[in-house]
């Protein structure tokens, strides 16, 4: 077997999941693993102190469970709220969140080999939470790394005591 | 076909750990000069069991050493030595080095085999010298009945009552130590003749246990609970007359109802419940749901569904309190570990201490057993260290030269009350006020006693004059009342010099559920516990005042801090204009204040929901609940208010 094939084996063995979803008009793409289910967006309730981007809570079959607005994060789009809007609600590592979206798309499968690097400067976006770029249709699509972003310090959803020991 | 019985190792240790506890509360109980034979047994059975269970899994230290230990538990069971305290201390002893090596099991950690290999030398040697010194006393023992192993400290309610003398005998163990107790009662001085003759009458009675169990209920009649009764010197004496040496009280369950109950029960996993519960706790929302829809449906229908919506409701209640009652275990669980915690620290500390255990059936919320432990082993600990004097010094004092610590529980509406109460030194006042002003914490003379006695909870603060290994670091009490704060309680105190000290911790019956009052403030509904609350009304602007920009409120004689749920919660269309809302007056540990709300909607009991679970702890927020309509609401936590908004207050104005 040359090494041309087994390269190819390996990246096809890596394919993997995702879904797509749009904020404004940008497309966006998360792994499809964290996701626990896709519903419309709710009346929530206000958490005092929190920014912006935290909508407020919801009761998801009796959790309760924090709602991100990634347009507000992402600074993409609008955000209107109404019978169309989706919440993604997702369950990294072992915590529920929601995310609003203007929408789901689709599920797409990619290799590791269709997955481009982000160019190298002149994006605002915290390369951190950037899993990588990829074409489809001529779409670009921005894989997010939602594991990442969801435990981060700037998003304050979680409890940070060593990663803001870090930060200082 | 091979088994894998590392799959076993769980259980084992499980099991393991509740033998341990068993044969510890069991060799505390016996009775030295009279061994009860069951009791004896079950110790022996208990050893037996960790032995072959060791053995199964080849957790040879742990054999070796339960082998020695049952050769002479058996030779005490056949009676061919004598149990005397000192072998009871060596098995004690062993038992500690037994825990040791069995959580080195559990954890994979060492061994401690220094220890394995001494306890069993100790073992071997008593064992040698005991069989050699002869057994004369045999009939002595033999003697000795065990059926009547009852409890003395329920059946003293009724030595209030002067016509029920005869009861007196139910309450004893054996008739030979009666006339030694009453004098200890006190009760009998006026007709101390008439009691006497009672006795003979009723010597029949004293092997009839059901009369003495229907006789139990009897609970209130001690009035050592009521808060204005002082625990001074409580007129109870423990059975222990026989045996000086052994500072313990019998648990309160009796014997042979605990075994009955054991058969019964089944092993689950305690998320398995959890997870119930909270299932139920879903149910009861839909069901609530349910009953507002069915207010709109009208008709005969409308009746009909409105029946079997009664109906669904009473079963989903029952539902749920038997839910919950599974979650409930006897805080005998935690109280039943102090008999040796006393009987140790007394020994060391010289004292001599009865411990006194009352309303140990009480049952409690089992994640609160866990963590009551630690605080109580902590005032349990100080009051035998601080509290109770010395033999010498309780002489002086007029007093029996034993002290008694008592432990008690019992259930008021819907919390529980435990209680630490000792009848030694007391509080001291003057001590408490200097180490304060030492401090720099403020304080005057003329403070109220319960605010005085509430400074021994600020951090570093011990008026020990030494620092001993048992306490008087000052690290303690703090800490002690921040774990009773994190599981929802608080803590009281009352004291008088020369008589004593109690300690009553207030607990909620369970974490999960919380009488709360429902408040509106803009479209968002907060629930503030109900244990907090004051009162509530419509402020008039003549009880407004402007401080420095901010509004307090002046009512029953004094200004009140207001804060606006409004702002606090940073609500957007909440009422600010005091006159047009309702003032809720709170009162935490820390702080009283006024809270600033749209307007009441009801009290109802809700289900507490952590938030920490999916997101994080928010500032003045105890956990969120899901309402009727299945939207969340906030918790407030009225502590957490408090000193939020002194610090932001405080911040501003030091800017």
């Amino acid at each position: 077997m040359s090494e041309a094939v087994l390269q190819q084996a390996v990246s096809a063995s890596k394919e993997s999941e995702f879904l797509s979803f749009i904020l404004g008009e940008e497309h966006y793409a998360l792994d499809i693993t964290t996701v626990k289910e896709i519903r419309g967006y709710e009346q929530v309730t206000k958490i005092a102190n929190a920014p912006s981007f935290i909508k407020g809570v919801i009761n998801l079959r009796g959790d309760i469970v924090p709602i991100v607005d990634l347009r507000l994060k992402f600074n993409v789009g609008e955000a209107t709220y109404n019978q169309f809007t989706i919440v993604i609600m997702l369950n990294v590592h072992d915590r529920i969140v929601g995310i609003v979206v203007d929408g789901v798309s689709d599920v797409i499968r990619l290799s590791e080999g269709d997955i481009l690097p982000p160019p190298e400067f002149g994006v605002s976006f915290d390369s951190k939470y950037l899993h990588g770029l990829a074409d489809i249709d001529e779409n670009m699509v921005i894989l997010v790394n939602i594991e990442s972003l969801i435990t981060s310090n700037e998003l304050g959803l979680v409890e940070t005591k060593t990663a803001s020991v870090e930060e200082e | 076909m091979t088994i894998d019985v590392t799959q076993f190792h769980d259980v084992f240790f499980e099991e393991s750990d509740e033998h341990l506890q068993d044969m510890e509360q069991l060799l505390m109980t016996l009775d030295v000069d009279c061994p009860d034979q069951e009791q004896l047994n079950s110790i022996f059975r208990a050893a037996h069991s960790i032995k072959g269970g060791s053995g199964i899994f080849n957790f040879d230290a742990l054999m070796n050493l339960t082998h020695v230990m049952e050769n002479l538990l058996d030779k005490a069971r056949n009676q061919e030595i004598h149990v005397t305290t000192g072998i009871v201390d060596v098995f004690l002893q062993t038992l500690d080095v037994l825990k040791d090596t069995l959580s080195a099991y559990k954890e994979k950690t060492d061994l401690p085999q220094a220890q394995i290999d001494a306890s069993i030398k100790v073992l071997e040697d008593t064992l040698a010298q005991a069989s050699q010194s002869s057994v004369s006393d045999h009939s002595d023992v033999l003697e000795c009945t065990s059926d009547t192993n009852t409890d003395e400290i329920d059946g003293f309610g009724f030595f209030d009552d002067d016509d029920d003398y005869g009861v007196i005998n139910k309450v004893s163990e054996d008739d030979l130590d009666i006339d030694a107790e009453i004098a200890g009662f006190g009760f009998f001085d006026d007709e101390p003749s008439e009691a006497e003759g009672q006795l003979e009458v009723s010597d029949r009675e004293i092997n009839e246990p059901e009369q003495v169990e229907k006789n139990e209920v009897v609970d209130e009649g001690f009035g050592f609970f009521e808060p204005e009764n002082l625990p001074v010197a409580p007129p109870i004496k423990i059975e222990e007359a026989k045996t000086p040496s052994q500072p313990i009280v019998k648990p309160v369950k009796p014997k042979p109802k605990a075994a009955a109950k054991e058969a019964a029960s089944i092993r689950v996993d305690t998320t398995k419940i959890d997870a119930m519960v909270n299932l139920v706790g879903e149910l009861v929302i839909t069901q609530s749901m349910l009953s507002n829809v069915g207010q709109e449906v009208e008709g005969q229908i409308g009746e009909r569904l409105q029946l079997a919506i009664d109906e669904l409701q009473r079963n989903t209640r029952e539902i749920q309190e038997s839910v919950m009652s599974m979650r409930m275990l006897p805080i005998n669980m935690t109280f039943n570990r102090f008999p040796r915690v006393v009987r140790d620290l007394s020994t060391k500390l010289g004292k001599q201490v009865d411990l006194v255990i009352q309303g140990g059936n009480t049952e409690i919320d089992k994640s609160l057993i866990e963590k009551l432990v630690d605080p109580l082993t902590h005032l349990v600990r100080n009051s035998i260290d601080h509290g109770i004097e010395t033999p010498e010094k309780r002489i002086a004092s007029g007093k029996s030269e034993k002290g008694t610590v008592i432990l008690s529980a019992e259930q008021k509406g819907s919390s529980i009350i435990i209680g630490i109460i000792d009848d030694g030194a007391g509080l001291d006042k003057e001590r408490i006020l200097q180490k304060a002003s030492q401090n720099g914490l403020p304080v005057s003379p003329d403070m109220p006693d319960s605010e005085i006695w509430q400074l021994i909870f600020q951090a570093g603060f011990s008026t020990a004059e030494e620092v001993t290994d048992v306490s008087g670091r000052g690290v303690g009490m703090d800490v002690v009342r921040r774990n009773i704060e994190s599981i929802g309680g608080r803590i009281e105190i009352e004291s008088s010099k020369g008589e004593g000290s109690a300690f009553y911790i207030h607990l909620p019956l369970t974490l999960a559920i919380v009488d709360g009052m429902c408040v509106s403030v803009g479209q968002q509904i907060f629930v503030i516990p109900l244990l907090n609350v004051i009162e509530s009304f419509q402020p008039t602007s003549s009880q407004l005042k402007t401080l420095g920009n901010e509004q307090v409120l002046w009512i029953r004689d004094r200004y009140w801090p207001l804060v606006s749920l409004t702002q606090l919660m940073e609500v957007d269309d909440g009422v600010t204009e005091p006159t047009q809302g309702i003032v809720v007056l709170l009162e935490s540990s820390k702080k009283r204040y006024g809270v600033l709300v749209d307007s009441l909607v009801g009290q109802q009991q809700v289900v507490i929901k952590s938030l920490e679970q999916h997101y994080k702890k928010v500032a003045g927020i105890a956990g969120a609940t899901i309402m009727g309509d299945g939207k969340v609401a906030m918790i407030i936590d009225a502590d957490s208010v408090a000193v939020n908004c002194a610090t932001v207050k405080n911040s501003e104005v030091s800017v």
